[in-house]
């Protein structure tokens, strides 16, 4: 029989195979989470129009030679297209100009009122969750009381308080009432986590509980946290939007997009551009953060990872 | 023993389709049952043994699992081409399963009674729920479950889980099944109620017509139930054979491995247990040759060249695939088989 | 006689179970662990074993009675022995899937403790140190920047083991450690912590359910049910000649790897499951199930007395059995 070689009945030696390999290429969190996001086809879509959203937001203002708060009382009112792509307003100032400064405006109170209270909030429950007893009555029984009135009373009040008109007052408002509800719920997934032998495990090492909490407990409720930021810029724009129109949002001349459409609402019938455009940027936006929140809910369920 | 066959496996490969490539979970398993038969099908974490049975139940998690070729024969049909319509009428009626974990496959909301009739209600329409819980008593009665009428009406979370396994036991029997699989059926157990449940499976045999199948990486478990033994590994069967012969002559330097490594009451207290090194390959890109040569003691180089063939022993239907076997590997098996004496008796 | 290395003095550990109750998990547990031996604490679940496992490494803090190492109970430390005893005593879980962080990769996880305790200067050391200690377990050091679900559950679980390592305690509580893996990984584990006992003369508590695993590493094995230890003496002796009926039943209950002996061994089958344990009488906690109870267990309850040297049992009847 000529079907094996001559040495193939000799022994292998002992190491001639790696017992351990692992044959797999090495993944990261990331990755898989961008992996499993990419078959997501709407999530991705909104993806790329917020991409371009933003990026019309910084850079949109220079296509034009017009800037958003000059005067022009000789083009008022201009139907879009030809000089004004957007038309002018009631006082001849550009759309298009005004349209994506108050885009800026808009997007970044929406960004920084959800990001500093999701810090805060995430801390806080993190204590809250990690130390219980005594602490996490305190600080819970303070979150039930505020969340049992309704955010907008806090906001309005905090706006005549504080003083409407800019950027940083609405951000201080909105952040009075937004870490409740992300104190809230990374409180929720902390008592679930530091059962985890892994935080027990750091424990027995002699970790301090601020490192717990910050290496081990809030990195691993990053994930439901994203989602929830990614669900509070809309709420936060919509809000923004709101207080901007019974005037006591963005002071004039200062665009944003809810002040935008308080100051074409008079005018509505009979200039609807002026109206819609604007309606039209806020509407795609928030449409878009839903369905991106959607989409990276799915791609970070750790059911998926395998 | 019957040797009429109701169930038989041929040349079953089944794949999973993962972001990385193409898991081979199964690749080319025969195995068949004859009537009253328990066999076990033995093997780590990973071999298969769970994904065969679950292809062989219709269970397989479709599209990323599929079946790559094999028939599977029951009934004298080939169920394996099977739409999920067809599957429904056999699947809890002829055949049916018990899983590892009770409290994760019994729904909380769901008093026990009504889960146990279930299967019933669903495969014999005309059945009345007077009759349907008359059957669920005597099922009860028979897996002894303590004081069924009280028991009937209880939730899942009000049971022991002895209690929990022997509703799952009752809600597998409740239809008659022909067959009866059995995943890790006492894995999740103590050993107190472990020794409870293979007492009450081994009772079983004698008063329902049913095979069983029982999947386990424990061998202990198997020395005490089965009739016949496949082993798996890497997503074949690497030996097969009755029980007295496997483990009274066992031929795989894997079966060699898994029987070492169970500790002995009756050994020597504080010795070394043998043990196999490494772990099993990714069946992600299954190596050639035998699967098992890198953790094998004795591979030789045509191990890593060729995948071995089966070597029939005796006349109980034993055989392995190793190329020990290989007439002129004859010098290098009694290297091992000596090796391996001394191992037992260090 | 060899040097106590840490002693426990009626542990008490008791969770509030609503309404007033109270389940005691540990209920007057007293041990000596000594230097460089292998307890084995054996016993079904519910019967307290991680709780008590848990209290030794003080993420519990007892209800009643003393954990002494040193000759010092270890509620009385200040800050500095605290560090010091989190050094000295590590625990190794069961489940290898959630005892590792799943957002680091594994030389991270083993070097925390080094980076918590400060205990190399340079980064570089620290990273030598971590993957000498993966080649210790025997795991290949290329992949240190892994994630721990890249690894099989084996390969998982001697990470958890390096990480204990790392800080080169004397005493290392292994909860569970291979009662969720495969019978041939489980030998690997247990021989790769019998190699490394011996060559760093670490102690164990070795906690399992699994009577004929403990047998191989422990030198001596306590069997607990319901909170209290209710038989306790050297390994070979227990297998023996136990003295207690529920350690005879449980030794019955394992399954035995031949046929031969399975058709011919007659098994103590035990009824029902273990009792609750909130409401703990004055009666022997095993008179329940027990298969040769009397009026006197159900009526007394029996104390832990030595039957002969180094062999303690609680049962009334421990001479007769």
């Amino acid at each position: 029989m000529n079907r094996f070689l001559p040495d193939d009945f000799e022994a292998l030696p002992a190491d001639s195979f790696d017992k351990e390999q692992i044959v797999r290429p090495p993944t990261t969190y990331l990755k898989d989470v961008w992996r499993n996001f990419k078959k997501r086809k709407t999530a991705l879509v909104s993806l790329i129009i917020l991409a371009v959203i933003v990026l019309m937001v910084i850079f949109g203002p220079m296509m034009t030679k017009y800037n958003y708060y000059s005067n022009d009382y000789g083009a008022v009112n201009q139907p879009p297209g030809g000089e004004h792509l957007f038309g002018t307003d009631t006082l001849g100032r550009d759309m298009w100009a005004r349209v994506w400064v108050g885009g800026r405006v808009s997007l970044i109170i929406a960004i920084l009122a959800t990001i500093i209270p999701y810090a805060i909030g995430m801390v806080v429950g993190g204590i809250s969750g990690y130390f219980g007893g005594k602490v996490d009555l305190v600080i819970m029984r303070l979150v039930d009381i505020m969340l049992g009135i309704p955010s907008m009373i806090y906001n309005i009040l905090l706006m005549i308080v504080l003083g409407s008109g800019n950027i940083l007052t609405l951000v201080i408002a909105f952040t009075i009432t937004g870490w409740l509800s992300a104190a809230r719920t990374t409180r929720g997934l902390v008592l679930q986590l530091k059962t985890r032998e892994f935080v027990m495990a750091s424990e027995t090492l002699g970790a301090s509980p601020g490192r717990i909490i910050l290496r081990h407990l809030i990195p691993n409720t990053l994930g439901i946290s994203v989602v929830g930021m990614t669900m509070t810029i809309p709420n936060i724009i919509f809000s923004e939007a709101f207080l901007s129109f019974i005037g006591l949002g963005v002071a004039p001349p200062n665009p944003s997009w809810g002040q935008l459409i308080k100051a074409a609402s008079e005018t509505f019938k009979n200039y609807p551009y002026q109206f819609t455009i604007p309606c039209a940027c806020i509407s795609i936006t928030l449409l878009c953060f839903n369905l991106l929140g959607d989409g990276l809910r799915d791609a970070l369920d750790p059911r998926l990872r395998t | 023993m019957s040797e009429q066959t109701i169930l038989s496996v041929r040349d079953l490969a089944v794949s999973f389709d993962t972001y990385a490539g193409e898991v081979q979970a199964v690749r080319g398993v025969t195995w068949h049952l004859n009537e009253k038969e328990t066999i076990a099908i033995v093997g780590e974490s990973g071999c298969g043994k769970t994904v065969s049975i679950q292809t062989v139940m219709g269970l397989l998690q479709k599209p990323a699992g599929r079946i790559k070729r094999g028939e599977i024969i029951f009934g004298g049909q080939n169920v394996a081409d099977f739409t999920p319509k067809q599957w429904r009428t056999i699947q809890g009626n002829e055949m049916s399963m018990i899983f590892q974990d009770p409290l994760t496959y019994l729904n909380p909301t769901m008093r026990v009674g009504e889960q146990i009739s279930e299967a019933y209600l669903e495969h014999n329409p005309g059945v009345t729920r007077a009759q349907a819980n008359e059957r669920v008593l005597s099922i009860m009665r028979l897996v002894s479950l303590p004081s069924p009428v009280q028991n009937m009406r209880r939730y899942p979370n009000q049971l022991s889980g002895g209690m929990r396994q022997r509703v799952m036991v009752a809600m597998a029997l409740i239809c008659d099944p022909k067959v009866l699989f059995a995943d890790e059926p006492t894995t999740a157990l103590d050993v107190t109620i472990q020794a409870q449940i293979i007492d009450l499976m081994n009772g079983l045999k004698e008063k329902v017509n049913t095979s069983i199948v029982l999947i386990t990486h424990d061998l202990g478990v198997v020395a005490n139930m089965a009739q016949r033994i496949y082993v798996m590994y890497a997503g074949q069967i690497v030996e097969h054979g009755d029980v007295d012969s496997i483990f009274s002559s066992p031929k795989h330097p894997y079966t060699w491995g898994l029987l070492g490594s169970v500790p002995r009451l009756d050994s020597k207290n504080k010795s070394r247990l043998y043990s196999i090194p490494g772990t099993p390959p990714d069946l992600l890109a299954p190596p050639a040759g035998c699967p098992f040569a890198a953790r094998c003691k004795y591979a030789m180089n045509i191990c890593k060249r060729q995948t071995p063939g089966q070597y029939h022993f005796g006349k109980q239907g034993q055989y392995t695939c190793c190329w020990l076997y290989e007439p002129q590997a004859k010098e290098r098996l009694h290297q091992a088989q000596q090796q391996r004496g001394c191992a037992h008796h260090d | 006689m060899t040097e106590t290395l840490l002693k426990l003095t009626d542990v008490r550990k008791h969770f509030p179970a609503g309404r007033g109750a109270s389940v005691k998990a540990v209920n007057g547990v007293s041990l000596e662990i000594r230097r460089g031996e292998t307890l084995g604490l054996v016993g079904e679940s519910g019967c307290g074993k991680t709780t008590l496992g848990r209290t030794i490494v003080k993420l519990y803090r007892p209800d009643g009675g003393r954990i002494e190492y040193g000759g010092q109970d270890v509620w009385s430390f200040d800050r500095k022995q605290n560090l010091d005893y989190r050094k000295k005593v590590q625990i190794i879980y069961q489940d290898p899937y959630a005892s590792l962080d799943p957002l680091s990769v594994v030389s991270t996880s083993i070097a925390e403790g080094l980076n918590i305790h400060k205990m190399y200067r340079s980064s570089k050391e620290r990273h030598e140190r971590v993957l000498e200690l993966l080649r210790l377990v025997g795991l290949n050091p290329e992949h240190a920047n892994r994630f721990p679900h890249e690894f099989s559950g084996g390969q998982r679980q001697r990470i958890g083991i390096a990480r204990a390592l790392a800080l080169e305690p004397e005493l290392i509580v292994c909860d569970e450690p291979i009662s969720a893996l495969d019978v041939s990984i489980q030998a690997q584990i247990v021989n790769l912590m019998m190699q490394l006992q011996q060559d760093m003369g670490l102690s164990y508590i070795f906690i399992t359910h699994d009577l004929s695993m403990v047998k191989q590493i422990s030198d001596r094995i306590a069997v607990m049910y319901l909170g209290s230890i209710v038989e306790l003496a050297p390994s070979d002796m227990l297998y023996e000649h136990h003295c207690h009926p529920y350690t005879q039943a449980l030794l019955s209950a394992i399954p035995i790897p031949d046929p031969e002996t399975e058709r011919t061994r007659k098994r103590i089958l035990l009824q029902g499951d273990a009792p609750n344990p909130t409401a703990l009488g004055d009666s022997c906690d095993f008179a329940g199930r027990c298969p040769c109870a009397t009026d006197k267990c159900r009526s007394q309850r029996p104390a832990l007395t030595e039957i002969e040297p180094g062999h303690w049992a609680a049962c009334h009847y421990s001479q007769a059995l």
